[in-house]
């Protein structure tokens, strides 16, 4: 197929040069408007260090617990028809499009002190989840284990099923076959959704100081602390911002390219 | 037909957000009977009474229409600095109105138009049994403060420094009503907030008297913002605040005079 250069009408054009300046000129003003001189310091702060290392460890837990629960459900999507399918599908992937803080109530509701489960776990075994690291990785996972489920379930239903079936004419047991078969052939799907799922972690906002709240060090993440830095060192939520920038870029640019289908 | 709705309103916020960046007065003039719409920003502790201060700048002559942007002060400030199209900036506190100030982003000096003071707010009931400041340091007892920033939060480590207690928060909280949702929702058993937002907490929460040499009394100073778009009406506003029915009104939510 020729691929050479379409004319573009003008006015597409326009419009999507337009659509593109959109997202491109709030990047350019944050790279223009930061203070570079300041990058070591501020980005070696205590405060930006703990926060930078504490986003790690929560946004990494929740991608390790997304993948724990996340994979089976997927797997039962793709493969198990039952009554109510596309309700329940809908309900587990309802966190993409709500509001995160809305998320955030809902936890409460469900995982605080008072709320349905969150009463039995702190009577029952003294756990409560609101106000520590385990309730900002709850709050991650929340949000962001809708991305990996919807990859790994369109993989696996794109899949060529037969290679299963040929695995197990072949004598090869249910768990052989998801090991060494089925896996392997949704590796690239589980990767990008492993990876959307950490950087959508990595971003969370609303449900985290909704559920988690606030506290450097235990629940203060590194957007909770570029949107506390705005109000007292604006420079240094500048530049905040752009390590979760640049670390959400390359996650972007490495997926089209590798997984998502290069243009 | 439904799908017209969301077209059509996007069409109208669209041009609202033209006529707000021109800071064009055109549209809203055309009627001379239209108020015109002073965008407050006030610090969230100010929610109730400046919502009830809206409705009565309705009937003053000429009626006055205020819309509000409520958050943390130090937010506030920010969104100014950044240019955000503000005309009057009611603060929490002296410090966060002093960086405009010193920015020269107001007009004339700050007025005092009210004053605040800190209660313990626990929920109805009391069930922990919570007298003063000193029973924060109880084991086990989730006690969440506003942030550092926040006004709130150092007027409680103020008020928490004067009783010689040291209370280390469950969390921070980035505005005074995230501290009272906390304590009304059961997540949290005490946060220090302002006696007004005790009072608008409702009935699901209680506030506990802290004593005058361990209290710490909050000034709220207001001030026309330089790059206010209705600066006559943005006096106004200001001037019905510091009357004596705006003052009458603040007091009806628990504000002290300035």
């Amino acid at each position: 197929m020729p691929r050479g250069r379409q004319p573009v009408p003008l006015p597409i054009g326009m419009l999507a040069g337009a659509g593109a300046a959109f997202f491109v000129l709030p990047l350019i003003g944050l790279i223009l408007r930061a203070p570079w001189a300041n990058l070591w310091p501020d980005l070696t702060a205590p405060e930006s260090l703990l926060a930078l290392r504490l986003s790690l460890v929560a946004s990494l837990s929740a991608t390790a617990l997304a993948l724990l629960l996340g994979l089976p459900l997927a797997w039962i999507y793709a493969r198990v028809v039952f009554p109510g399918r596309n309700l329940l599908r809908a309900l587990t992937t309802l966190p993409m499009v709500l509001p995160p803080v809305v998320g955030g109530v809902a936890l409460l509701m469900a995982f605080g002190r008072r709320g349905l489960l969150g009463q039995v776990l702190d009577t029952a075994f003294g756990i409560r989840l609101p106000f520590t690291t385990a309730g900002a990785v709850l709050a991650e996972t929340f949000v962001a284990m809708p991305f990996l489920v919807l990859t790994v379930e369109a993989g696996l239903r794109s899949m060529d099923r037969r290679y299963e079936d040929a695995a197990r004419t072949l004598g090869a047991g249910r768990w052989t076959v998801l090991r060494r078969v089925t896996l392997p052939l949704v590796a690239p799907s589980l990767f990008a959704g492993a990876v959307l799922c950490w950087a959508r972690a990595l971003g969370e906002f609303g449900a985290t100081i909704t559920f988690a709240g606030n506290f450097p060090g235990r629940t203060q993440t590194l957007p909770l602390a570029v949107y506390l830095a705005l109000e007292t060192r604006p420079e240094a939520a500048i530049l905040l911002s752009l390590v979760l920038l640049a670390a959400s870029l390359v996650v972007l640019v490495a997926l089209r390219d590798r997984w998502l289908g290069s243009a | 037909m439904t799908a017209f709705v969301p077209i059509r309103r996007s069409s109208v916020v669209a041009v609202g957000l033209v006529a707000a960046a021109c800071g064009s007065p055109g549209p809203v003039s055309s009627s001379p009977a239209a108020p015109s719409p002073v965008t407050v920003s006030a610090a969230a502790s100010l929610t109730a009474a400046f919502q009830s201060l809206g409705s009565a700048v309705g009937q003053v002559n000429p009626p006055l229409l205020a819309e509000y942007n409520f958050a943390g002060s130090p937010t506030l400030v920010a969104q100014i600095q950044q240019g955000a199209p503000v005309d009057v900036f009611a603060s929490a506190d002296q410090p966060n109105m002093q960086k405009l100030v010193d920015g020269g982003l107001v007009i004339g000096s700050p007025r005092a138009f009210a004053t605040n003071r800190l209660q313990i707010v626990v929920a109805a009931g009391n069930p922990k049994g919570i007298t003063g400041l000193a029973d924060l340091v109880r084991p086990g007892l989730v006690v969440v403060l506003c942030g550092p920033a926040v006004p709130c939060g150092r007027y409680a480590t103020q008020a928490l420094q004067k009783a010689g207690v040291r209370v280390v928060p469950a969390s921070q909280e980035t505005d005074v009503k995230a501290v009272v949702s906390k304590v009304a929702l059961g997540e949290a058993d005490a946060g220090i907030v302002y006696v007004t937002d005790v009072k608008a907490g409702g009935a699901t929460v209680q506030g506990i008297a802290i004593p005058d040499h361990q209290n710490v009394v909050a000034t709220y100073p207001i001030a026309v913002v330089k790059a206010a778009s209705h600066g006559r009406a943005a006096q106004a506003f200001v001037d019905f605040v510091l009357s004596a029915q705006g003052q009458r009104i603040l007091a009806s939510f628990g504000f002290g005079g300035p």
